[in-house]
């Protein structure tokens, strides 16, 4: 499975970062949100959306280890992580996320809910055979 | 524990700096939901009676709803309430966005601003922080550019509003900006803030809300999604937003054109939501949580310059194409842009260079006088009094007081096509063959706006209707029969007033329900589910009731001399047949207007006078209101 974003149809809404926020720490709070949305205003005036595409940089500079693929997922192991913070540091788009009363970063998981909220399509999960065919 | 709101009040005295935290009182949230109730019930409370509304002592409130910042369809709205810089009576303007919801996350519902800045200042609000900055750097910035330069100091997380040129110069019809396009345009809110020596307010917010059932709740905001999904207007209606209404506007003659002389304007389909599409757009812009969004932002090229701009909405199309004359949508969307940037509000700015075009050419105001010639269709006329009004200078002093405070000192019969309401210029529906909407204008209680009740679907297609099937089922472009002036007007305006009013106290966005017809007892589920305060629709109608009563008492109480003749529309409306198009000939005569007051006083309880009863002012649980009106013998 993997993410798919379409930027042009993103109106910066934000309703798939409250859906974030409510399904993965269930919380009315945006700010938890594991994907961002870029609003370039006032020029050039158009949204970038910004979600974890697993790429695993996170995973490869992590000093302990502590971020391992799993099912095509990289996840953070809370036990092994020290809270360095580096992989925060080198994320490509941003998206390894430090929150606040919390010593370990936090990152997508691939549940999707951005995507099956999303008004306009904007993002979209591409399941494994779908992927394999596009 | 509160649920669904914040929980707290904040409020910053500008003139000590003083920032003072207290529990969102249950009272409060009972009988007044929020949004509009609560500056309802705030300003009438906490306003000395009777000060000016550029006095220190006048406040500003930003009030979110219940509804504001949740996982439903387009829980983003902001309100801004003040004693009127239009009127001198009650106002509140709201905005769409993301600011209100970020006021949540960072723990307040409310925001009192009062007292003055001693010198221009900003209030940075991050969680507990809360700070008033020095703004000299941003002062005489335009709403747009200081906007992005407080971005670029303190980081794109934070959601900013903004005032310009026009709000530092306490222009009447300053608006409040915010998000690059989005304002809260009427009544002079900007002007209020500017009077206070405040450029800006700053929110970021990393707090949750709770929820009395958040299970239940996300998943009936979910259901909620999908069925405006499923909504027809969901594809038709979202593409041109609100401007997809101006061919219909023209088609049945209703659209303001040249200072409202007439209601349709032969080049309509040159400025209409289609050529915004074709020639303007770039991205649809939405507000927090909006799945349907209007915003349509882009860019614009002119013989005066080139802009980025969101728009032009359907208001600004028409007092700017239509009332104004601009015959391109890239002139509409420059005069837009202009606006914005300044700080002034499209509608207002359009009635009164409308009526300064028409005053000029009745010879009325010399060309000494306005500095050069101006004309209707001239973009260039329009560019010219925009700058002078914002600053102030030469004519655009007489003019910055808006088109009743001008036309009182001009003169010369120019009240009679001075288009407002209680000092309020009127929005883009010209009313001479709508009785309903009419009254709605009327009896607004900011004064002539259109978002207080729309009722055109009675008057042109003689039912409700959404927006989105008024659209699709066409004008026609017929000559349009004489409507019937009935009392049944007094009741659509009523419950339709009743009715979007709840959306201004819920704190979201009506346009679900008014463009595509989303059913509006989703929202009472919502709002029980999110605050476990069960209601139903009808309860909380009850509610939307009382704050139109104490709106009104507000206005009766703060403006002298409050009575029926402030209801009525200039005489141009009443006296002067519509010139030409789809409603030639078509006038509502005085004594009809008459009727439709007396009507809807009747209806509200109101004497003949147009002020609330003590037995309607007890009935809808303001009894406290009665004592006060009693001890100045307002009633």
């Amino acid at each position: 499975m993997e993410l798919r974003t379409i930027h042009e149809n993103c109106s910066g809404c934000s309703t798939c970062r409250l859906a974030c926020a409510i399904e993965n720490f269930q919380e009315v709070n945006p700010s938890k949100s594991l994907l961002r949305i870029e609003a370039r205003f006032p020029a050039p005036g158009d949204y970038r959306i910004h979600v974890c595409d697993q790429c695993g940089e996170c995973a490869d500079n992590c000093p302990e280890d502590a971020i391992q693929l799993q099912e095509g997922v990289f996840i953070v192991d809370q036990d092994t992580c020290t809270g360095c913070m580096i992989c925060v540091e080198v994320c490509p788009h941003d998206v390894m996320f430090e929150q606040k009363l919390s010593d370990i970063p936090v990152k997508c998981v691939l549940c999707g809910e951005c995507a099956r909220t999303c008004p306009r399509d904007a993002i979209v999960l591409i399941e494994d055979q779908e992927s394999e065919v596009a | 524990m509160m649920y669904g709101y914040a929980g707290a009040i904040l409020r910053v005295d500008l003139s000590n700096e003083a920032v003072r935290r207290e529990p969102l009182p249950e009272f409060l949230v009972e009988n007044f939901i929020g949004g509009r109730g609560f500056v309802a019930k705030l300003l009438y409370n906490e306003i000395p009676s009777g000060i000016e509304p550029f006095d220190p002592e006048n406040i500003l409130i930003v009030a979110t709803g219940p509804l504001t910042g949740h996982f439903l369809p387009a829980g983003g709205k902001t309100h801004f309430g003040t004693k009127s810089a239009a009127t001198g009576g009650y106002a509140d303007s709201n905005m769409g966005g993301h600011f209100g919801p970020q006021l949540k996350y960072a723990g307040y519902d409310v925001l009192v601003i009062t007292g003055k800045a001693e010198k221009p200042s900003y209030i940075l609000i991050n969680d507990d922080t809360v700070e008033v900055r020095p703004a000299a750097e941003y002062w005489g910035q335009g709403s747009i550019t200081a906007e992005k330069n407080l971005k670029e100091h303190l980081g794109d997380e934070y959601q900013i509003i903004t005032i310009g040129p026009a709000g530092e110069n306490q222009v009447r019809y300053a608006c409040i900006s915010h998000d690059f396009g989005r304002q809260a345009g009427r009544t002079g809110v900007g002007a209020v803030m500017g009077s206070k020596n405040l450029k800006a307010i700053a929110v970021k917010g990393t707090g949750s809300i709770s929820v009395a059932n958040l299970k239940a709740a996300y998943a009936k905001g979910k259901e909620a999604f999908q069925k405006v999904k499923a909504k027809p207007g969901f594809e038709g209606w979202t593409p041109e937003g609100t401007a997809g209404i101006t061919n219909w506007t023209n088609e049945v003659g209703v659209f303001p054109t040249r200072n409202f002389q007439t209601s349709y304007a032969e080049h309509y389909k040159n400025i209409n939501g289609k050529a915004i599409l074709d020639r303007l757009k770039i991205t649809d812009k939405g507000c927090f949580g909006c799945s349907t969004p209007c915003g349509k932002y882009g860019h614009t090229q002119t013989s005066l310059g080139s802009a980025y701009v969101e728009g032009p909405e359907y208001e600004t199309i028409a007092l700017f194409g239509g009332n104004c004359v601009l015959k391109t949508i890239e002139e509409v969307a420059y005069a837009n842009y202009l606006c914005d940037e300044l700080g002034i509000d499209t509608i207002s700015a359009g009635v009164v260079i409308g009526w300064a075009i028409e005053c000029f050419q009745k010879g009325i105001f010399t060309q000494r006088e306005i500095g050069r010639e101006i004309d209707f269709s001239d973009l260039d006329s329009v560019v010219y009094l925009l700058n002078k009004i914002a600053k102030r200078e030469g004519i655009g002093d007489l003019l910055a007081e808006g088109v009743k405070i001008a036309a009182e000192k001009t003169g010369n019969g120019s009240e009679r096509f001075a288009i407002h309401v209680k000092g309020l210029e009127w929005s883009g529906y010209e009313c001479r063959n709508a009785p309903s909407m009419m009254l709605a204008y009327m009896t607004a209680d900011v004064g002539a706006h259109h978002n207080r009740a729309w009722v055109l679907g009675h008057d042109v297609a003689g039912a409700w209707t959404s927006v989105h099937d008024l659209i699709a089922s066409g004008g026609g472009d017929e000559a349009q029969p004489k409507a019937v002036v009935s009392d049944r007007s007094a009741q659509y305006v009523i419950a339709s007033q009743l009715t979007r009013s709840l959306f201004d106290a819920l704190g979201n966005c009506r346009l679900q329900m008014m463009e595509l017809g989303f059913e509006k007892e989703h929202y009472a589920e919502l709002y029980s589910l999110i605050t476990g305060m069960m209601k139903s629709w009808e309860e909380l109608l009850k509610i939307s009731e009382r704050i139109w009563q104490l709106t009104r008492a507000f206005s009766v109480r703060e403006i002298n001399g409050f009575g029926r003749h402030l209801d009525f529309p200039p005489a141009r409306l009443y006296e002067e047949p519509i010139a030409d198009g789809p409603n030639q000939g078509h006038v509502i005569a005085k004594e009809d207007i008459n009727k439709l007051l007396t009507w809807y006083y009747t209806a509200r309880g109101w004497n003949e006078n147009g002020i609330p009863t003590k037995e309607t002012l007890v009935r809808v649980g303001l009894a406290e209101v009665a004592e006060d009106f009693e001890g100045r013998d307002l009633i």
